[in-house]
C-alpha cells in the first residue's frame, strides 16, 4: 500500500468556488468531467426512454401506441442519441477527463481551454441533433447510420442530425489531441511509459482513434449535407455516384468508433478488477499491447459491416480474417481480467459486481461478433435482431456496465459522497437479468429470422417480443433504482477517506474531493502500477 | 504505487495548472490536428480515385474545361504565402516585430487573392452552367458531373480552409501587435504557420488531379 500525501488541511476542493460563470467558463479538468457527466446521463436518460417505448410498441401485434413512421424515428434517435452523445464521448469524456491527469500525475490536461472547447461543441452538437426533432419536416428516420441513398431523399430532417453528429466529431477528435498530448508531455517523474495505469493507456489507444478515424466520419456526413444541398452526386447513384462508397466511408470511421467506445471501458475495468481482487494485475504488458494492438487492427476491419453490400468476395475474405484477428487482443484482456482474480481476495462490492458483469456480458458480445464475421453465418444473420442483441450486448453490456462500474468506483472521488452500497447491490440484480432477458432474447429472435427495424413482427416472434419487453421493464426499474441511488448519495453528507476502496494508482493518494490543482506536490514514481504487496515489489 | 513528497525535480513543463509553456506540446497538439486534416481530404481523395479509375476518359475530358492559368497562378500565389508566412516566423525571432508584422500582412493578402481568383474561376463555372445538380450537368455523362461535383467539393473545403487560414492570421497580427507573440513565444504564430502549410499542400496536391488530369 502506498503512502498517501494529502495535500495540506485547509486545501480547498475543486468545488470550492461557487457560481454558474465558475463552472461555465472553467478550464479545470475535473468541472468539465463532471458538465460532461451531468449532459451524458441526460441524454441516456432520453435515449432510454426512446428504447422504452420501442419496446413497447413491440409488444403486441400491429400498432400498439404508435404509427411506423414514428417508430422510424424512435429507432433513429435512439441510435444517434445512444452512440453519438452517450457511447462515444463515454468513459474518456467524463472519467477520461478527471482521471488521466490525476492518474499521471499532473495539474491539468496539456490545453484546459482547448478541453472546455470540446465540451461545447458536444453541447452544441447535441443540440443541433436534437433541435432536428422538433424543426424542418420532422425527426430523421433513416437508422443511425444514415445510409444514403435513402438518407439523401428522404424529406425529413436528416441534414441537421448530420451537422450535429459532425460537430460531435470535431470535439471528439479535439479530446483525442488534448490526451495524447497530455500523456506524452505531462507525466510527472518516474511515471515512464510501462508505469502508466491502464485507464490512461486505454485512453491513449482511443485518443489515437479519435484523431485518425473521426475526420473520415466528418468528411462523409459533410458530403451527405452537401448531396441533400447541392446535389453533389458523390453518393447518389441518379447523378452517377455509388452508395457502397459511403458504406465503406462510414464504417471507416464508425467501426474503429466502436473501439472509442470500448477501450477506455476496457481500461476502467482493469482498473477496478485489482483493485477489488487486492492482487495486482496480471500482465500488465499484454494489456497494454492488447489496447494499441485493438487500436491498431481495429481499423482494417469495417467492411465486415458490408458482407451483403455486393462488394467483390476477394475483399470479404480478407476482411473476415482482419475481423477474426481482431478477437485476439480482446481475449488477451479478458483472459487477462479472470487471471487477476485467481488467488485473488475478492470483494464483491457494487463496483466489482458491475465490474464482473461486463466480462460476462462482453465475452458474450465479443463471441456473437465472431459469428457475423464467418461469412456464411453472416449472410444468415445479417439485419436482424442477431445484429441488435450483439451490439447491445458490446456496447450496452460493454460500455454502459463498464460507466456504471466506474461510476460506482470512482464516485466517492469525484463528488466526495458515498451512495448506500446496499442499494447499489439490490439494484444490481435487476439491471443484469433485465439486461439478459432483454437481449438474449434478441440474440435467438435473430437466428429464427426476425429483421431488425421493422415496425411490426409475425405471431411466431410474438413470444419473443413480449419476453424482450418484460425484460426492458426489469431494466429499466434496475437502471432507475440505481441512477436514484447515486443522485440519493450525492445530498447524503459524509467524510470521504482518500482511498476507500484501498486502490494503488495516484488517484487515491490525493483528498476526495481533490483539490483544484490536484496534487500539493508532484508525486514522484518509482514502481510498476498496482504493486499491492509491499514484499513483491519489484526494484525501482 | 509508492509516492514520495520530496520536492525533487519536477517535470520542466508543468508551473501552474493552465499557465504552464509547453512548446513542444503545443507543436505535437498541432501536428495531431494537421493529421486529422489530412484524413479529413484524404475521404475525398479516395473518392477521387476511385470515380477516376472507373472514369478515367470523362475526367479527362472534364479537366480540359478547367482554366489551367487560373490554376498555375492561385499555385504561385500560394506558394509564395507559404514563403512569406516564414519569412514573418523567422522575423519574430529576430525580435524585429514590424518586419513580421509586414510578411504576416502580406501572407493575408496572398491567401486573399487566391480566393478572388478562387471565386472569379467558380463563376465563369456557373456562368457556362457548370454546378452540382444544373440541367446542363445532368445532361453529361456521369463521369463529368462526378469530375465536376469532386472540384466544387474538394475546392470548396480547400477554399474554406484558407478563408479559416486569413481569418487566423488576422488574430495572430493583432497578437503581434499587442507582444502576445514575442521573440521568446512564437508558437501560435509557428503553429498557424503550420495549418498555413497544411494548406499550401493540399492544393498542391489539387492542382495536378483537377487542372493536369487532361
Amino acid at each position: 500500500m502506498s503512502t498517501a500525501v494529502h495535500a495540506p488541511a485547509g486545501e480547498a476542493s475543486f468545488y470550492a468556488r461557487k457560481g454558474i460563470a465558475s463552472w461555465l467558463l472553467t478550464t479545470d479538468h475535473k468541472r468539465i468531467s463532471i458538465l460532461y457527466l451531468a449532459a451524458m446521463m441526460t441524454f441516456f436518460l432520453v435515449g432510454m426512454t426512446l428504447g422504452v417505448f420501442m419496446r413497447l410498441e413491440q409488444l403486441t401485434m400491429g400498432p400498439t401506441i404508435m404509427k411506423p413512421t414514428t417508430y422510424n424515428a424512435l429507432f433513429t434517435l435512439h441510435g444517434v442519441i445512444m452512440i453519438f452523445l452517450f457511447v462515444i464521448p463515454g468513459l474518456a469524456a467524463s472519467f477520461g477527463n478527471f482521471f488521466l491527469p490525476i492518474m499521471i500525475g499532473a495539474k491539468d490536461v496539456a490545453f484546459p481551454r482547448l478541453n472546455l472547447l470540446s465540451w461545447y461543441l458536444f453541447m452544441t452538437g447535441a443540440t443541433i441533433a436534437l433541435s432536428s426533432l422538433f424543426t424542418g419536416s420532422g425527426p430523421p428516420d433513416t437508422g443511425w447510420s444514415f445510409y444514403v441513398p435513402y438518407s439523401v431523399k428522404t424529406g425529413t430532417n436528416v441534414t441537421l442530425a448530420v451537422l450535429g453528429a459532425f460537430t460531435i466529431g470535431f470535439s471528439s477528435i479535439l479530446t483525442g489531441l488534448n490526451f495524447i498530448t497530455t500523456i506524452h508531455r505531462l507525466r510527472t517523474t518516474g511515471m515512464n511509459w510501462m508505469r502508466m495505469p491502464l485507464f490512461p493507456w486505454a485512453l491513449y489507444a482511443t485518443s489515437w482513434v479519435q484523431v485518425l478515424a473521426t475526420p473520415i466520419l466528418g468528411i462523409t456526413l459533410l458530403l451527405v449535407v452537401l448531396e441533400r444541398v447541392f446535389h453533389l452526386g458523390i453518393f447518389d447513384p441518379s447523378i452517377g455516384g455509388d452508395p457502397i462508397l459511403y458504406q465503406h466511408l462510414f464504417w471507416t470511421y464508425s467501426h474503429p468508433a466502436v473501439y472509442i467506445m470500448i477501450l477506455p471501458a476496457m481500461g476502467a475495468i482493469s482498473e477496478i478488477i485489482p483493485t477489488f481482487a487486492h492482487r495486482t494485475i496480471f500482465g500488465y504488458r499484454a494489456i497494454v499491447l492488447s489496447s494499441m494492438g485493438i487500436a491498431a487492427l481495429g481499423s482494417l476491419v469495417w467492411a465486415h459491416h458490408m458482407f451483403t453490400s455486393g462488394m467483390s468476395e476477394f475483399s470479404i475474405i480478407i476482411f473476415s480474417l482482419l475481423t477474426f484477428l481482431v478477437a485476439i487482443p480482446s481475449a488477451i484482456k479478458v483472459f487477462n481480467w479472470v487471471a487477476t482474480l485467481y488467488k485473488g481476495s475478492v470483494e464483491l462490492r457494487p463496483p466489482m459486481l458491475f465490474a464482473l458483469a461486463f466480462v460476462f456480458l462482453f465475452s458474450i458480445g465479443g463471441l456473437t461478433g465472431l459469428f457475423q464475421g464467418a461469412l456464411a453465418v453472416n449472410v444468415h444473420i445479417h439485419d436482424t435482431y442477431f445484429i441488435v442483441g450483439h451490439f447491445h450486448y458490446v456496447m450496452f453490456g460493454g460500455t454502459g456496465f463498464a460507466f456504471f462500474a466506474a461510476l460506482h468506483y470512482w464516485y466517492p472521488k469525484m463528488f466526495g459522497r458515498m451512495y448506500s452500497e446496499r442499494v447499489a447491490t439490490v439494484a444490481f440484480v435487476p439491471t443484469f437479468i433485465g439486461f439478459n432477458l432483454l437481449y438474449f432474447t434478441f440474440l435467438v429472435m435473430g437466428l429464427q429470422g426476425m429483421p431488425r427495424r421493422y415496425y411490426d413482427h409475425l405471431p411466431r416472434f410474438h413470444a419473443g417480443h413480449l419476453h424482450a419487453t418484460i425484460g426492458s421493464w426489469i431494466l429499466v426499474a434496475g437502471l432507475l433504482l440505481m441512477i436514484g441511488n447515486l443522485v440519493r448519495g450525492l445530498f447524503r453528507k459524509a467524510t470521504i477517506p482518500a482511498n476507500p476502496w484501498g486502490g494503488v494508482t495516484l488517484e487515491w493518494t490525493v483528498p476526495s474531493p481533490p483539490p483544484t490543482e490536484n496534487f500539493a506536490v508532484l508525486p514522484v514514481i518509482s514502481e510498476p502500477p498496482y504493486t499491492f504487496n509491499p514484499v513483491a515489489k519489484e526494484p525501482a | 504505487m509508492s509516492v514520495s513528497a520530496e520536492p525533487q525535480a519536477a517535470p520542466p513543463v508543468q508551473e501552474h495548472a493552465g499557465e504552464h509553456r509547453d512548446y513542444a506540446g503545443a507543436k505535437l497538439g498541432m501536428w495531431l490536428f494537421i493529421f486529422s486534416e489530412l484524413i479529413l481530404f484524404g475521404g475525398l481523395f479516395v473518392a477521387y480515385g476511385m470515380y477516376r479509375s472507373m472514369h478515367a476518359h470523362e475526367f479527362h475530358k472534364a479537366s480540359g474545361e478547367l482554366n489551367l492559368t487560373l490554376g498555375v497562378i492561385n499555385t504561385l500565389v500560394l506558394l509564395t504565402s507559404s514563403l512569406t508566412m516564414v519569412l514573418s516566423i523567422v522575423a519574430i525571432r529576430l525580435q524585429r516585430k514590424l518586419q513580421s508584422m509586414f510578411f504576416l500582412a502580406g501572407t493575408m493578402l496572398l491567401g486573399t487573392v487566391f480566393l478572388v481568383n478562387k471565386f472569379f474561376e467558380w463563376m465563369a463555372k456557373f456562368h457556362h452552367g457548370i454546378y452540382p445538380g444544373s440541367e446542363h450537368m445532368m445532361a453529361r455523362p456521369p463521369g463529368e458531373r462526378l469530375f465536376f461535383g469532386l472540384y466544387f467539393g474538394m475546392t470548396g473545403l480547400h477554399g474554406l480552409h484558407v478563408t479559416i487560414g486569413v481569418v487566423l492570421m488576422s488574430v495572430m497580427l493583432v497578437f503581434l501587435a499587442r507582444d502576445r507573440i514575442r521573440h521568446d513565444d512564437f508558437i501560435k504564430l509557428e503553429n498557424t504557420g503550420l495549418y498555413w502549410h497544411l494548406v499550401d499542400v493540399i492544393w498542391i496536391f489539387l492542382l495536378p488531379l483537377f487542372y493536369l488530369a487532361a
